[in-house]
């Protein structure tokens, strides 16, 4: 097809759009002076500072400790989703779960975060669990919430997955457990793994629910974050963020390459 | 054989009790709970609420309802001023994440096929990295002698710092630039199907682009631009963290409200009838996002 230049400037200055931000991060990550946007040198005196902020070490191993937690729950809840949508015959429940585990996706993170916390005190004064606020309820709020991404991730490789291979099993008399655990996870194996990453970060980074449901002593890497962002930018903000870009950055080009090279041939048959 | 069978709708049963009871209990029920709190009156107390159902004088236990809050929020208009600037600002950045976003989704979906992969990983890769941090992004870029005003008075262009952060159009920068992949997904997914051999046609009859475009493209690019539209446009409507980092004190959102009128004022059901409010005024948006992406599936198949 002919190249047009005009669809051509639109995606370049889009994707400096996107990441243009992004650079500007890093590269002040590096600067030596504590005015952010004043360049006056290259050094990572920040990164050290960082690593002996008490505070953010211990904001960061909970927000890991929860956002791993979480995500294995939210994968499990997802898979039974997906496998719900996807293999079970057409009905009303179907239809309902289907609408009802796609709210959470658009659902805006102030009423997810005030319902639950609402729902987590009137369950403590009938049952007296869950006793106060802090980690657990974060997790099961965390789960909640990205079950529904995992669903989407599960379904659409469920739904493309060559379903003969699950069928010549169960012709041969297999349970249908023993079906899903030797067949059908090894095939959406990839899809697992990329939907708990995705559960992972979600986790990492929410602010909102975190802060209604979390409580005295349980404070995440976001709270610690966002109450150093409202007082201005700051370098060790920047270099934080700089490694969390980095981790995330290279998992992705990983992940990306490993599902490349076994997709590449069913993708490009797809698009 | 009997037994099997019997067995394996058990499990599916047990499969499908699983998600339902959990969606149940932790997304379905706390709403009500919302609804519940809204009608209660706010106490100085551990929960700072009163219940509905207690007693009045001695012995008399009745449940009291208190509408106080809905009254309050219809008659104070600061409330309604928020709730209609939050439909303007999620609007007006719904419509230019389109603009920006129609373009994207366009390219890639007629890139050649090598290049589809890498130029999509490129739009969902920022989605990966913190939202905090890449709103606390263009704090840096914005502020008074940030990167962009050094740029411009830098080129000559302007000759006093332009005052962008804590203004309107920093809100709408941050909520475009934080929403884009929203859009762009959708529309290429819609786009890449697209069967070229109609805007052949249309060009061997003699169809300008422009019309090209108008009359064929648009139209059935439309189940993902509208479902696009409404995954930018329905979280938009409860966005906190742009307005409260980008915008100025005067931004007024409801997300923002609600959470001041929570966290500031410990007023938990004015909060909750706030919350209920916006849920009620987004069920609109969700019914039409939900019917164009059933339509999407009914295509799939």
């Amino acid at each position: 097809m002919k190249r047009s230049p005009f669809l051509i400037s639109a995606m370049i200055l889009g994707y400096a759009f996107l990441y243009g931000p992004i650079v500007s991060l890093i590269v002040y990550s590096f600067n030596d002076s504590r005015l952010v946007t004043v360049w006056s040198g290259f050094s990572t005196k920040w990164y050290g500072e960082l690593l002996h902020n008490e505070q953010i070490l211990s904001a960061a191993w909970l927000s890991i400790e929860i956002a791993a937690v979480s995500a294995t729950i939210a994968t499990i809840l997802g898979t039974l989703t997906a496998l719900v949508l996807v293999r079970f015959k057409q009905s009303r429940m179907r239809i309902a779960l289907d609408t009802v585990v796609a709210a959470p996706l658009v659902m805006p993170e102030v009423i997810i975060g005030l319902s639950l916390l609402l729902l987590f005190i009137s369950i403590e004064q009938l049952i007296g669990w869950p006793a106060g606020r802090g980690q657990t309820t974060i997790t099961i709020a965390h789960s909640t919430f990205a079950m529904a991404y995992i669903t989407v991730v599960v379904r659409s490789r469920l739904a493309h997955m060559d379903q003969s291979l699950e069928e010549a099993a169960m012709d041969l008399g297999a349970h249908p457990l023993k079906v899903f655990f030797l067949i059908t996870m090894p095939i959406i194996a990839p899809s697992l793994m990329a939907g708990w990453l995705l559960a992972f970060t979600l986790s990492m980074d929410d602010l909102i629910v975190a802060s209604f449901v979390s409580g005295p002593g349980s404070t995440t890497l976001p709270m610690v974050v966002y109450s150093s962002v409202r007082l201005g930018v700051s370098p060790e903000i920047n270099a934080l963020a700089t490694i969390m870009v980095g981790i995330v950055g290279l998992s992705v080009v990983i992940a990306g390459r490993v599902l490349y090279k076994q997709q590449r041939s069913s993708l490009a048959k797809e698009i | 054989m009997m037994q099997r069978f019997e067995n394996a709708n058990w499990g599916k049963t047990l499969v499908a009790a699983v998600p339902w009871l959990w969606l149940g209990l932790f997304f379905i029920l706390p709403f009500l709970f919302v609804l519940k709190i809204s009608l209660a009156e706010p106490q100085l107390a551990q929960p700072p609420y009163q219940d509905l159902i207690r007693e009045v004088s001695d012995g008399v236990v009745t449940l009291v309802l208190n509408f106080g809050n809905y009254q309050l929020l219809l008659e104070d208009s600061l409330y309604i001023n928020a709730l209609l600037s939050s439909i303007k600002v999620a609007a007006i950045s719904t419509g230019f994440a389109i603009l920006i976003g129609y373009p994207m989704a366009y390219g890639i979906a007629r890139a050649p096929t090598h290049w589809r992969l890498p130029l999509l990983m490129l739009i969902i890769l920022p989605f990966w990295t913190s939202f905090l941090i890449r709103v606390y992004a263009w704090i840096g870029i914005l502020k008074g002698n940030g990167l962009l005003n050094q740029a411009l008075m830098g080129l000559g262009v302007i000759d006093a710092p332009l005052e962008i952060l804590y203004t309107p159009t920093a809100v709408y920068i941050g909520i475009v630039y934080s929403y884009l992949p929203f859009i762009v997904l959708p529309l290429y997914a819609t786009l890449v199907r697209l069967d070229e051999s109609l805007l052949e046609a249309a060009a061997d009859l003699g169809c300008p682009p422009i019309r090209q475009f108008l009359l064929v493209t648009l139209p059935l690019s439309l189940p993902g631009l509208i479902a696009g539209a409404m995954l930018v446009f329905i979280p938009v409507m409860g966005e906190f963290v742009v307005p409260d980092l980008l915008g100025g004190p005067d931004s007024l959102m409801i997300g923002k409200l609600m959470w001041s009128e929570f966290f500031s004022n410990k007023d938990w059901p004015l909060a909750s009838s706030l919350a209920a409010i916006l849920l009620m005024v987004l069920v609109v948006p969700f019914a039409l996002l939900r019917h164009m992406e059933r339509k999407h599936e009914e295509m799939d198949q």
